[in-house]
């Protein structure tokens, strides 16, 4: 890395911002506060007195719950906001939330919102430093950042890998950043899953369109299999999880096209039976919760690296 | 207030005789006058040394919000947006609060009409309440004042009942004004392609637009009955039409200035500014809608002024309104068409003023001597940065904000009456 090198955003919006010196350099903080979270008392100073707010349009457990216990590890305080008991119900709109929570000073607001573009349409009306914890299908740079920690730490590098991205490409912001994160890295992103999940212009993406699921597993470093959701099936974008689960879904016997020591990946919640089987989810080769631990290491890495500020 | 003039030094451009010269037109008692008519006592003189005296321009197109949402614009600050903008007359939708699709609303607004800057026609709806169910009653909006019917901003899906618009409007002389979009197709948030993909927006393909711009086609081929598309996007529907007007179907066809100067290129930061219906397309469609201009197959270039205020704008890309201002911005955007060399002066005007006053059956866009002196006073080499400045309108949605504008308009006549003068000629 350069020694030169600082982390110069203000805002973790999308992966699109970010160089190969940045994520290099975020990840090796991440690697760093790692250990934090192995002590008996896991907790360091580095973020006392610093307000971070959590406010999330969407229901979120995994990726909320990571954020407050990667902010109370850095010893912030921290304070939870649900859309559904927010003033949004009251008609407020997303800029007078802003406006307000912004009144109140904090150093980093956490933003899970349903619509794309939400969390820089924030970062343009609050003081603090904006995290964009997923806008509609358009990003989710610290899943991605995760992604990239587990893959580095699983298979030693991040260049000159084949990353398989399967499933409903369309409305996923995880596969959108982690395109541009796996592509920023010098590794290649293959996808597939039904032609009414990937986007016609994917490609412009940087990703490869892979024609048949045995095209994009074909000697994989990752597979990375994404949720499909229920409501897809009235838009109509599928006919049924049986026929999702038959065609698409992730078994030994599909998972042999890839390498021998690729790993499979989810950033969950995993539908078992759908993206793939219960055995695959528990299998040597998932580091689902190896991507769950992680999840915490790096947003203690984001909100060091834009909470010190 | 004088009503007669001598414009003197102009280049006179008029399509309905070809003419095209620089010459002395003579406006008297609010008329344009024949050569060698006596000219009047209190006749006023009008140097328009360097610039084009035109019939005045019609915008087939625009939204007034009046009456229901009044916020946003009404009668008299729309009109006086037109008249800022060259245009003596503007067509005005009916999707209004209430919708325009019976004698009464059209009769609210030609009686707000009356103190406007310039001349109002109203639009009616097809269908009852734009519910596309039943047929509105077309003879009685005819008889208030109606110069056309339109779903706009409602599309129709029943196309049965599209069929029996296009007959039964003709039996008025109504000009059927059909908003091309399969609303299925149509959900999404801009156009289909590489910079929704990676903003993560649901995209609009431009088969929402063509599939039903064929509809139409087949239809008004059937009956034999016209029909004018609105505000035309993309190559697609730019190819059927082509197409239709080589068989001899009565099609006609508009496209507004956003069309053929930005791309879906223009909403990559989330700016709800570029955020309208039909989306703005790729740059091939770009293309395809300036050589359409230029080839015939489009016949009018509309406004689709669309004023929003903030409320609307100031927010997250897929739950903002469509549509922009265009009033102010359109003939500078279409000057720069010429200044391209894609476009004649002629062929400006006839796209601006001649075309829509026929499509419309209006006594208007025209500079033949007993007709209104409506005309339009143009600069088309006074560069000027469009700002907030130039805005009449109640609303400032626009994306040309700070773009430079080859020229403008400098001054608007109605009737003999100056209804806008930028400044001294």
């Amino acid at each position: 890395m350069n020694t030169e090198y600082s982390f110069s955003h203000r805002h973790i919006l999308g992966m699109e911002q970010f160089s190969r010196d940045d994520i290099a350099h975020i990840l090796t903080t991440a690697e760093s506060f790692k250990e934090i979270s192995a002590r008996s008392i896991k907790k360091v100073p580095v973020l006392r007195g610093r307000t971070i707010v959590n406010l999330f349009f969407e229901a979120s457990t995994r990726t909320r719950l990571s954020f407050e216990v990667a902010a109370k590890r850095m010893s912030a305080d921290t304070f939870n906001i649900n859309a559904s008991t927010s003033s949004t119900v009251k008609g407020e709109t997303l800029i007078d939330t802003a406006r307000n929570i912004s009144a109140m000073h904090p150093d980093v607001i956490i933003l899970r919102h349903f619509s794309s573009g939400a969390s820089q349409l924030m970062s343009q009306y609050v003081q603090a430093a904006v995290i964009n914890a997923g806008d509609g299908a358009h990003q989710h740079p610290s899943q991605s950042l995760l992604d990239l920690m587990t893959v580095q730490e699983r298979k030693g590098r991040l260049d000159g890998l084949k990353i398989a991205i399967i499933g409903d490409i369309t409305h996923s912001r995880v596969a959108r950043s982690n395109i541009q994160g796996f592509r920023t890295m010098g590794s290649e992103v293959h996808v597939f899953g039904p032609s009414t999940l990937v986007p016609l212009h994917i490609e412009s993406l940087g990703a490869v369109r892979a024609p048949t699921l045995r095209d994009a597993l074909d000697n994989a470093d990752v597979v990375m299999a994404l949720r499909i959701q229920r409501e897809r099936l009235h838009d109509p974008l599928l006919p049924s999880l049986r026929e999702y689960a038959q065609r698409f879904g992730l078994s030994h016997e599909t998972l042999g096209w890839a390498k021998e020591d690729a790993i499979v990946m989810h950033p969950g919640p995993v539908n078992r039976g759908v993206e793939m089987s219960p055995e695959i989810a528990d299998s040597p080769r998932s580091v689902i919760l190896d991507q769950v631990s992680n999840g915490v290491a790096v947003r203690m890495a984001l909100l060091y690296l834009v909470g010190n500020a | 207030m004088s009503n007669s003039w001598i414009i003197e030094n102009g280049r006179i451009i008029d399509p309905a005789s070809g003419r095209d010269e620089t010459g002395t037109l003579v406006v008297t008692n609010g008329c344009i006058a024949a050569a060698g008519e006596p000219v009047s006592a209190d006749t006023s003189r009008i140097d328009a040394r360097g610039s084009w005296v035109v019939p005045g321009l019609t915008d087939m197109h625009t939204h007034l919000r009046e009456p229901g949402e009044e916020y946003k614009e009404d009668i008299l600050s729309g009109a006086r947006a037109a008249a800022a903008g060259g245009f003596t007359g503007i067509a005005c939708m009916p999707n209004t609060i209430p919708v325009n699709d019976c004698a009464a609303v059209t009769q609210l607004i030609l009686e707000r009409a009356r103190q406007a800057a310039v001349r109002i026609y109203p639009v009616g709806a097809i269908s009852r309440g734009s519910q596309g169910e039943l047929l509105a009653d077309l003879g009685e909006l005819k008889n208030a004042g109606a110069i056309a019917v339109s779903d706009d901003g409602r599309p129709l899906v029943n196309s049965q009942l599209m069929r029996r618009a296009l007959e039964y409007a003709a039996d008025f002389d109504l000009t059927v004004i059909s908003h091309c979009e399969d609303i299925f197709l149509g959900k999404g948030a801009m156009h289909e392609g590489p910079v929704s993909t990676r903003l993560g927006l649901r995209g609009i393909p431009p088969a929402a637009e063509a599939v039903m711009v064929y509809r139409d086609i087949a239809l008004a081929e059937w009956t034999g009955k016209a029909v004018h598309i609105a505000h035309v996007s993309c190559a697609q529907s730019l190819a059927l039409i082509r197409a239709a007007k080589e068989r001899g179907v009565r099609v006609s066809a508009e496209t507004a200035p956003h069309y053929f100067t930005l791309t879906d290129e223009a909403a990559s930061t989330y700016d709800t500014r570029a955020k309208m219906n039909p989306p703005l397309r790729s740059e091939s469609d770009r293309q395809a809608v300036r050589q359409a201009l230029a080839d015939g197959t489009i016949d009018a270039i509309a406004t689709d002024h669309a004023p929003h205020s903030c409320l609307e704008k100031e927010c997250e890309f897929e739950l903002a309104a469509n549509g922009i201002i265009g009033l102010e911005s359109a003939l500078p955007l279409s000057l720069a068409l010429v200044a391209d060399g894609l476009l004649s002066p002629l062929r400006l005007v006839e796209l601006m003023a001649f075309n829509p006053a026929k499509i419309l059956g209006l006594p208007a866009g025209t500079l033949q001597p007993g007709s209104a002196a409506d005309l339009t006073i143009i600069k088309p080499d006074q560069p000027f940065i469009f700002s907030e400045a130039d805005i009449c309108s109640k609303s400032r949605n626009t994306p040309f904000l700070g773009y430079e504008f080859p020229g403008r308009a400098v001054l608007t006549m109605v009737g003999g009456e100056i209804r806008f003068q930028k400044e001294l000629l």
